[in-house]
């Protein structure tokens, strides 16, 4: 059940392209915002600055208004042939406990994953001690889950 | 007369306590989120696809192990983009960073922070299928109930815990 078209897609250069572009465009944005620093999203955790509200609210807005174009007035992207849509998980258990354990990383560390690759371009060198460790516990469940 | 004052702060006052809530101003807060929103956008409209950074995490891993999770069809069909969609965060950031004439930052959090968070952040976000930018922009964008969800309750969580990790005096 191969779907060579489909599978190619995703790896053609002008699909790389685009994502590097997006990518850096992403990137300047957690680095305009200070979300890269720890710092700041523990002060907003903290309620000692709540200007986290409009990054995350803005982002969330702006990519709202991008799939609402998407699924209403376009039809299928020109790079990959995939139809539009919105992002759409099941809500299970694991949504829930997922976000529990996240969490409580993200309270002790400051540190979501786009933002600690931002922090490494801002120069933050003690990041890699987070991205190892997400490296390490995104490890641990692959394993653990995989045994089952 | 102590008590009267409380009751009837003065103007300065008020605006002084609005003013704590965005102690370092809003612009930059507001102008990277619509950046970052702008990302999304791009990679959207030309592929189609609503990209989240921590998939990364997966999809990397099984350019180097056999774990049957890491190898699955969707994860090696778009590891490549993910890593070129990392070195595109990483490399925005630099740029910025370098045009904009700041020297390198560091953080002080101590390491075993960044440490043992990570491994949680690193758990919970593959298993509950999204992080800040999959869920909490993606998602929330999508008015998906399962992010929005998945936002309440990290959201929650991180907040008491920071407050927590603060009360027992660790800082930064």
């Amino acid at each position: 059940m191969s779907r060579p078209s489909s599978d190619n897609a995703e790896r053609s250069p002008l699909v790389l392209l685009v994502v590097l572009l997006g990518g850096l465009v992403f990137g300047v944005g957690l680095a305009v915002s200070e979300m890269a620093k720890p710092e700041v999203v523990l002060d907003f955790l903290q309620f000692d600055d709540f200007g986290l509200l409009f990054v995350m609210g803005g982002a969330a807005v702006v990519s709202g208004l991008a799939f609402l174009v998407g699924t209403r007035l376009l039809d299928r992207a020109p790079l990959t042939g995939r139809a539009y849509g919105r992002r759409l998980k099941g809500l299970d258990q694991n949504v829930v406990v997922g976000g529990v354990v996240f969490g409580v990383g993200w309270g002790i560390s400051g540190i979501c994953p786009g933002a600690a690759y931002a922090s490494l371009g801002i120069g933050n060198v003690p990041i890699l001690w987070g991205v190892a460790g997400m490296f390490l516990g995104a490890y641990a469940q692959g394993y653990w889950r995989s045994r089952d | 007369m102590v008590g009267a004052e409380l009751l009837a702060p003065e103007p300065a006052a008020v605006l002084a306590v609005s003013g704590d809530l965005f102690p370092r101003g809003v612009t930059q807060y507001l102008v990277g989120g619509l950046l970052i929103g702008l990302g999304t956008a791009v990679i959207y409209f030309g592929t189609g696809i609503t990209a989240g950074a921590s998939t990364f995490l997966e999809s990397t891993l099984s350019y180097v192990s056999s774990v049957e999770r890491f190898n699955q069809g969707q994860y090696v069909r778009s590891r490549d983009w993910r890593v070129v969609f990392t070195l595109g965060i990483v490399a925005g950031a630099a740029a910025y960073t370098l045009a904009s004439g700041t020297i390198a930052w560091t953080t002080d959090v101590q390491w075993w922070r960044l440490f043992g968070g990570g491994i949680l952040v690193g758990v919970g976000t593959r298993v509950g299928k999204g992080c800040t930018s999959g869920h909490g922009v993606c998602g929330v964008g999508s008015l998906s109930d399962a992010s929005l969800v998945n936002v309440a309750t990290f959201l929650a969580l991180a907040v008491g815990t920071a407050q927590l990790v603060q009360a027992l005096g660790v800082s930064p």
